[in-house]
Formats: C-alpha cells, sequence, structure tokens
C-alpha cells in the first residue's frame, strides 16, 4: 500500500475522470472532491450535473468556476413556504444573477431547472441566444416571465427537447408563441403547457407535434375544447405521457367515439393527467388506457366518487395517484383493492375553507390503502379527523415510508375520539419509519411529539410543522437530534429564542431554516448572527418601514429565513428583509 | 395594533386556556371545516393573499358550523391549509368561470344540427320555458310540440341533465329547484323518453 498519496498519480486523470462518472450522486463526488487535490481537480473539471437547493448559499460565479464543464443545472430560489404565500412577492429568488454567470462561464450548457424563482423574459432571452445546444428548460413554480419570452425559447433553441412549464405564473402577452418554433424544428419530445391560461392555437400546435416523431409527453393547457384536444392528440399516438385539458363538454357520440379510438391508440401510454372538469360523459371513452397507466394525476378533476371510483378501479399498474379528497374513503377501499403497486398517493383537498358540505373522506382511507398497498412509501393526505389510532395502524402497516405528509386541515385538531394530542399517532410513525426522509405534522401536537422525532427520525431531510409545539423544548429536540435534517420549516408554534442559540452550530449542518409567527426577538437573531457567521440570518418583516438597527432587542421577528452560504449576505433584499 | 408584545401573544394560535394542552372544542365526530376566526392582528399584510376567501370581518366564534348556508366569511389563517397559491387560484378560477356562466344553458334537439343557447333566469315557469322552446325549435319538429309531459301521442319531451349528471323530465320538481339544478336540456324523441315516467 502506498503511502500519501502518489497513487493518485500512477493513473492519468481520463481513467479517474471514468472512474468518477459512475459516481452518480453529488455526495459522492464531493466526498472524492475531498481526497487529495489531485481528485479535487480532476473531478471538478469532471462534473456534469450541478444542484444548487438555495440560490443563495454559494454565488453563480464562484459555482460556474469550479466546475466549468456542466451540462446540467437544476436552482432552487425560495422557500418553500411561499407556495402558501408566507414569502413577500419580493423577497428575492431572482435568476438573473444565474443566468448570466451560466451565460458567461457554462456555454455548453444543455440543461437548466429552475424551481421557485423568479425568472424574466430577459432572463429567457439570454438563456434562449447563449447555449448553442440547449435542450432541456424546466420551470416549475416560477413567475415573472410570459409567454413573450417562452416566445424566444421556440425560435432559437434549435435543439429543445423539453419544455417542461409545472405551475407557473406566465403573463400571456403573446398568444402565437408556439408558431415561434421555426418549420425546421424537429427535436421535442416533452412539452408540458398546462400551466398556460391562454389558448394556444390548435392547428400550429397540431404541425408541430406532426413533425416531431419523437414527442413523448404532451401536456396541454385548460383551456383547449375536447374536439381541438382529440384531433390533436391523433396526430402522436406514440405519446407515453399525455396531460388532457378539459374534459367535458355536449355529448356528441360522434366525439366520444373519436376520444375512445384516439385512446385504445395509444399503445404505450403510461401516464395521464389534467382532465380538469371531467363529466361522466366522457370518462368512461378512455378506460382502454386504465390498464397500462402507472401515473394518474387527477388533482384537478372535480370528479365525482362514483365515476373516480370507477374509473381508478381499472388501473391496476397505478404506481402514483394524485387525486382529489372527492375520492371519499369508498374511492380509496376500492384502490386499496385493486392498485397493489401503488406507491405514490396524494390526496388533496377540493374545498379547503369548508364552505361546502364535508367529503366524507376520512382516517379510514388512509388506512386501508396502508394495509391494502404493499409498495406505498409516499403519501401527502388533506383530511379533516385523525386518530392516534389510525396512525399507529399506519405505521405499523407501512414501516417502508419514506414521505409522510398529513395536514388535518382545521389546526390544532385533537384525536377526534379520544381528544388526546396526536403525539402518539406522529410518534408512532417516525419510531416505525425507519427511512423516514420527508414529514408534515399537523393537529394537535405537543413537545412529546418533538421528542420522539429528535430521538428516532434519523433520516430525515425535511420537516414541516404548524400549530404545534408547548415551549422551546420542542424546537431543541428537533435541532438537537435529527441528525440528517436539511430543512425546516415552522408556523405558528412557541418556539424561541433559547432553542435557536443552543443549537447554533446545527443551522450550519442543515441547508435552511424557516420561522414564522413563533417567539424568537431580535436580539437573539443578532446574537445568532455574530455567532455564525456562515449563515444570513434574514429578518422578514413588511409591516415596519424604520431600519433594523432601531429597533431593539426584544423585537418580536415575525418571519425568519436562516440558511448556510459561502457567498456572505446577499445584495438584493427588498425593504422587507433585513439581514441581519 | 402595532404593540410588539401582544402581538406575539396573539399570533399564538390556542383554543385552549393558557396551561391546558386539550382544546375547548365541543366534541364532533367529523371536524367540520367551518373555522372559528383566529386572532390576527395584521390583516391588512395578508389580506391581498387570499383571494378565494370571502372578504369581510366575522364576530369571534360565531362561525355557523350546523346551519344549511355556508358559514359567514371567516377571518382566515394566512396559507393555511398549506396549498399551494397556484392550486387555490385554479380551483377558484373554475369555480368563477361555473358562477359567472349563470343559468345560461345549452338546449338540444335531436335531429337537430345545432344547439342554442337560453337563459334559464329569464323565464318565470315552466309554461313560459316551453313556449320559448317551441318557438325556437319549431322549424325543426316534425308535429306538434307537446304542452305538457308525458303527453301521449306527442312527439317530443323535454328532459335536462341535472348537476349529478342524470337525466330528468322537465315539470317534476319546483321552477326554483329545477333553475338551481339544470345544467343543460335536451329535446327527445317520445319514442325515448317514454321510459322517464310518463304519467299518461
Amino acid at each position: 500500500m502506498v503511502r500519501g498519496f502518489g497513487w493518485a498519480a500512477a493513473f492519468p486523470d481520463e481513467v479517474w475522470e471514468h472512474v468518477f462518472s459512475f459516481l452518480a450522486a453529488d455526495a459522492d463526488r464531493n466526498a472524492v472532491a475531498l481526497v487529495c487535490r489531485a481528485w479535487h481537480r480532476i473531478e471538478r473539471r469532471s462534473r456534469r450535473r450541478v444542484f444548487v437547493g438555495n440560490c443563495y448559499a454559494v454565488a453563480p460565479a464562484a459555482a460556474v468556476r469550479r466546475f466549468p464543464e456542466v451540462r446540467a443545472a437544476a436552482i432552487k430560489g425560495k422557500p418553500h413556504f411561499a407556495d402558501f404565500n408566507l414569502v413577500p412577492t419580493d423577497w428575492g429568488g431572482g435568476a438573473e444573477a444565474w443566468v448570466e454567470a451560466m451565460a458567461e462561464g457554462w456555454p455548453h450548457l444543455e440543461e437548466l431547472r429552475l424551481k421557485r424563482m423568479v425568472v424574466s423574459d430577459d432572463c429567457l432571452e439570454l438563456i434562449a441566444r447563449s447555449f448553442k445546444n440547449f435542450g432541456v428548460l424546466s420551470l416549475v413554480s416560477c413567475d415573472g416571465f410570459s409567454t413573450a419570452g417562452l416566445a424566444a425559447i421556440a425560435a432559437n433553441c434549435r435543439n429543445l427537447r423539453e419544455l417542461d412549464l409545472h405551475e407557473n405564473e406566465v403573463e400571456d402577452n403573446c398568444l402565437n408563441w408556439i408558431s415561434h418554433f421555426p418549420e425546421s424544428f424537429t427535436s421535442l419530445v416533452s412539452l408540458n403547457i398546462a400551466c398556460l391560461e391562454g389558448d394556444v392555437n390548435t392547428s400550429v400546435l397540431e404541425c408541430l407535434i406532426s413533425r416531431c416523431p419523437n414527442l413523448k409527453t404532451l401536456r396541454l393547457n385548460h383551456a383547449m375544447p375536447l374536439e381541438k384536444l382529440v384531433s390533436l392528440l391523433q396526430r402522436a399516438p406514440q405519446l407515453v405521457d399525455v396531460g388532457t385539458s378539459k374534459f367535458s363538454a355536449d355529448h356528441h357520440p360522434e366525439l366520444f367515439s373519436k376520444l375512445e379510438s384516439t385512446f385504445a391508440g395509444f399503445k404505450h401510454l403510461k401516464s395521464l393527467s389534467g382532465i380538469w372538469e371531467a363529466g361522466p360523459t366522457y370518462l368512461p371513452a378512455i378506460y382502454s388506457v386504465c390498464e397500462s397507466l402507472t401515473s394518474l394525476n387527477l388533482c384537478y378533476a372535480t370528479i365525482q366518487s362514483p365515476e373516480l371510483l370507477k374509473f381508478v378501479s381499472r388501473c391496476k399498474n397505478l404506481q402514483r395517484l394524485w387525486v382529489m379528497d372527492l375520492i371519499e374513503d369508498n374511492g380509496l377501499i376500492a384502490v386499496a383493492a385493486s392498485c397493489k403497486l401503488l406507491q405514490e398517493l396524494r390526496v388533496f383537498p377540493s374545498d379547503p375553507y369548508g364552505v361546502a358540505p364535508p367529503i366524507s373522506l376520512t382516517e379510514h382511507g388512509l388506512v386501508a390503502i396502508s394495509a391494502g398497498c404493499l409498495m406505498l412509501h409516499s403519501v401527502l393526505y388533506f383530511c379533516r379527523q385523525m386518530t392516534n389510532a389510525a396512525l399507529l395502524t399506519i405505521a405499523n402497516n407501512r414501516p417502508n415510508l419514506t414521505c409522510f405528509r398529513l395536514c388535518i386541515i382545521e389546526p390544532h385538531t385533537p384525536d377526534y375520539i379520544s381528544q388526546e394530542p396526536l403525539d402518539a399517532g406522529f410518534s408512532a410513525i417516525v419510531e416505525s419509519c425507519k427511512d423516514l426522509r420527508r414529514l408534515s405534522l399537523s393537529g394537535l401536537l405537543t413537545d412529546r411529539v418533538f421528542k420522539s422525532i429528535g430521538a428516532s427520525a434519523n433520516r430525515l431531510e425535511m420537516l414541516s410543522v404548524a400549530f404545534a409545539g408547548d415551549s422551546d423544548a420542542g424546537l431543541h429536540y428537533i435541532l438537537s437530534g435529527c441528525k440528517n435534517l436539511r430543512k425546516l420549516e415552522i408556523r405558528d408554534c412557541p418556539f424561541g429564542d433559547k432553542a435557536l442559540l443552543d443549537n447554533a452550530s446545527k443551522l450550519e449542518t442543515m441547508r435552511s431554516l424557516w420561522m414564522s409567527s413563533c417567539s424568537v426577538t431580535l436580539g437573539a437573531c443578532r446574537q445568532l448572527a455574530l455567532k455564525m457567521p456562515r449563515l444570513n440570518v434574514e429578518v422578514i418583516d413588511e409591516r415596519r418601514g424604520r431600519p433594523l438597527e432601531s429597533w431593539p432587542d426584544d423585537f418580536p421577528v415575525e418571519k425568519l429565513y436562516i440558511y448556510r452560504t459561502v457567498a456572505g449576505p446577499r445584495s438584493d433584499t427588498p425593504p422587507c428583509v433585513w439581514t441581519v | 395594533m402595532e404593540a410588539a408584545g401582544e402581538s406575539l401573544r396573539d399570533t399564538e394560535l390556542r383554543l385552549g386556556l393558557p396551561g391546558t394542552d386539550a382544546p375547548e372544542k365541543p366534541a364532533s365526530t367529523v371536524t367540520r371545516g367551518g373555522k372559528r376566526a383566529l386572532p390576527e392582528d395584521d390583516e391588512e399584510g395578508y389580506a391581498k393573499s387570499n383571494k378565494s376567501s370571502s372578504e369581510e370581518e366575522e364576530e369571534q366564534g360565531e362561525g355557523d358550523l350546523c346551519g344549511h348556508e355556508p358559514p359567514a366569511a371567516k377571518a382566515q389563517v394566512v396559507g393555511w391549509p398549506p396549498i399551494r397559491s397556484y392550486r387555490k387560484n385554479s380551483l377558484h378560477a373554475r369555480k368563477v368561470e361555473g358562477e359567472a356562466a349563470g343559468l345560461y344553458v345549452k338546449v338540444s334537439m335531436d335531429g337537430a344540427p345545432y344547439l342554442r343557447k337560453i337563459d334559464l333566469k329569464g323565464y318565470k315557469g315552466y309554461k313560459e320555458l316551453r313556449e320559448a322552446l317551441d318557438d325556437m325549435f319549431k322549424c325543426f319538429s316534425l308535429g306538434e310540440f307537446p304542452r305538457k309531459e308525458g303527453c301521449s301521442g306527442s312527439e317530443y319531451a323535454i328532459t335536462y341533465e341535472d348537476k349529478d349528471g342524470d337525466l330528468m323530465l322537465v315539470g317534476d320538481v319546483p321552477w326554483e329547484m329545477f333553475i338551481s339544478s339544470c345544467r343543460r336540456l335536451r329535446i327527445m324523441k317520445g319514442s325515448e323518453a317514454r321510459g322517464l315516467g310518463s304519467r299518461h
């Protein structure tokens, strides 16, 4: 065994590069880079994919400099709670800094995925012009751009394979942006425009689809009438993933049979989504694809329980099901009996503000699924009642859960039978599910549940807490335990200064911490910022206009976002954000 | 309203007396969605984001949990339940679309090459409706247009699809109930309509 690292020189760089190419996980590549200077150099030169979980954790120029040969980048911006309007709209997460740096340093960039960032049309134009071989653009939960920006992408990205627009707020100012794809453009493999509000020119789209033989994914938007959808889909029987538009129309026997034959023509369809506003009229026309579906997303489809049940129970090979709570307990019991390969279930509330009569979706549905679907590992479930007993049963049935997000709609809801807090139930989940990576809590919870989580949730990476706990002890249990915690987001809990300061160093091992409507004071933030120079401690307050310096230490912090960074305080903070 | 100390306590949401764990909620088998008003002292900062909530203030604790009417507008907690604003906006937009459509319903007639649309609010009752339909479609009818439902010997019957998707004979329920549940009208050949329970 050669002492020192002389062995690194025994092989030429290309050999090590080739060896490293088998390391898919970033963590592994990061580890390799720490072994010796030679490996650090070789690894950084050969890294092709970069994932930046927090766009402010590192300066764009630094990332681009370190990894000069990157071909695929994924970057996330705003904190997760921005999805629920808890983060001011001008907080930040602008993509310009990154796009400019990438345009400069990564001319060979092929794939860009942005999530929760503010992307302007200028950004899109820069992307369109800067990367000759650009193939994949994915924008998820972004805003700030319009269809004019998309037109630039369409016009200039000659080799575009994927355009994935998922739940973005897009301004519609260029109706015919699709026509900006040149006639010579044939490389499209995946097109997802489900989030666009406006009409899309169907005949132009039809031409596009006809000349792209490799098209596998096509997700359309709500605005397209059913007849047009059908004639579009007829052009692409090779599709694997389809998102339909509106699925309701007057009953026309010809339309029905056209729809039927179109879907019968899909020999490879695995994934189905869209189906907004489906009535009972047209759903039976597509029964033929049920058997082959592995992924079904009906989370915007306001279909009632009987039709839903009929449809979903035919989908015997389903692995992923996203559905509205209109499916009710009966529907889930049927799913548990029919969909034995189910891995992921998400049930969304059709009426979250509770103005309509309550839906009959309770803990029973989830318990049935946990019993019947042995491969289930990921759950997102909105409901209005829960018991500890049900959670215990679920925990025992499914120790293989990796993601468990339960949202009991009314805050502080106890076990409705015993009136106890739901501590025991959630404790059972974390104790039984040893591989749990993501957990969202709800209902009435005391500090006890945090003690269990801190002690048992060793693989937990992301925890969401709302309206829970009694005291600082709750937060302390989490921060002093949960070895692998990366993201912690808390709202409306009585957690305060002491737990935060006692566990300051933990925060540097995490990506970020969000706390809003808790009991943290400005003084603690100041102390934390002093103690931990590699954290950005951002205090967010939209109400007051006075500068941060003038506020006293005991001033309560409304919203707090703490994240580790090597880039120092950011320079683009809006008026409502102060980096302490 | 701007005092720091009490706003902190105000934002800590608890249902019970300080020091107790269990909330003072009335025990109910199914927790209704009706929200109690939660103390929020800074509506103005957040109100703009809740597009799908009704905007009026509400007396504390007065939520109507048992009535048939939807509960009076609640002061809602920002960002709760945790639904993506994109989803909230989508569902809201669809709802509003549905409501704005008002009482315009399509009317189809078997054999007619195109449909018509009528505003049910524009008629006082069934008699007026039938007369209007007769007028609209008389160029298509082959025989006498029926004046009452289930007339034997009539060529056509007027049916409608209700909000559950079922095909119903027009005329059975009170007019108000009819216009609130009617989604579309269909003038069927009498031979098909017989199964719908002709009284004659």
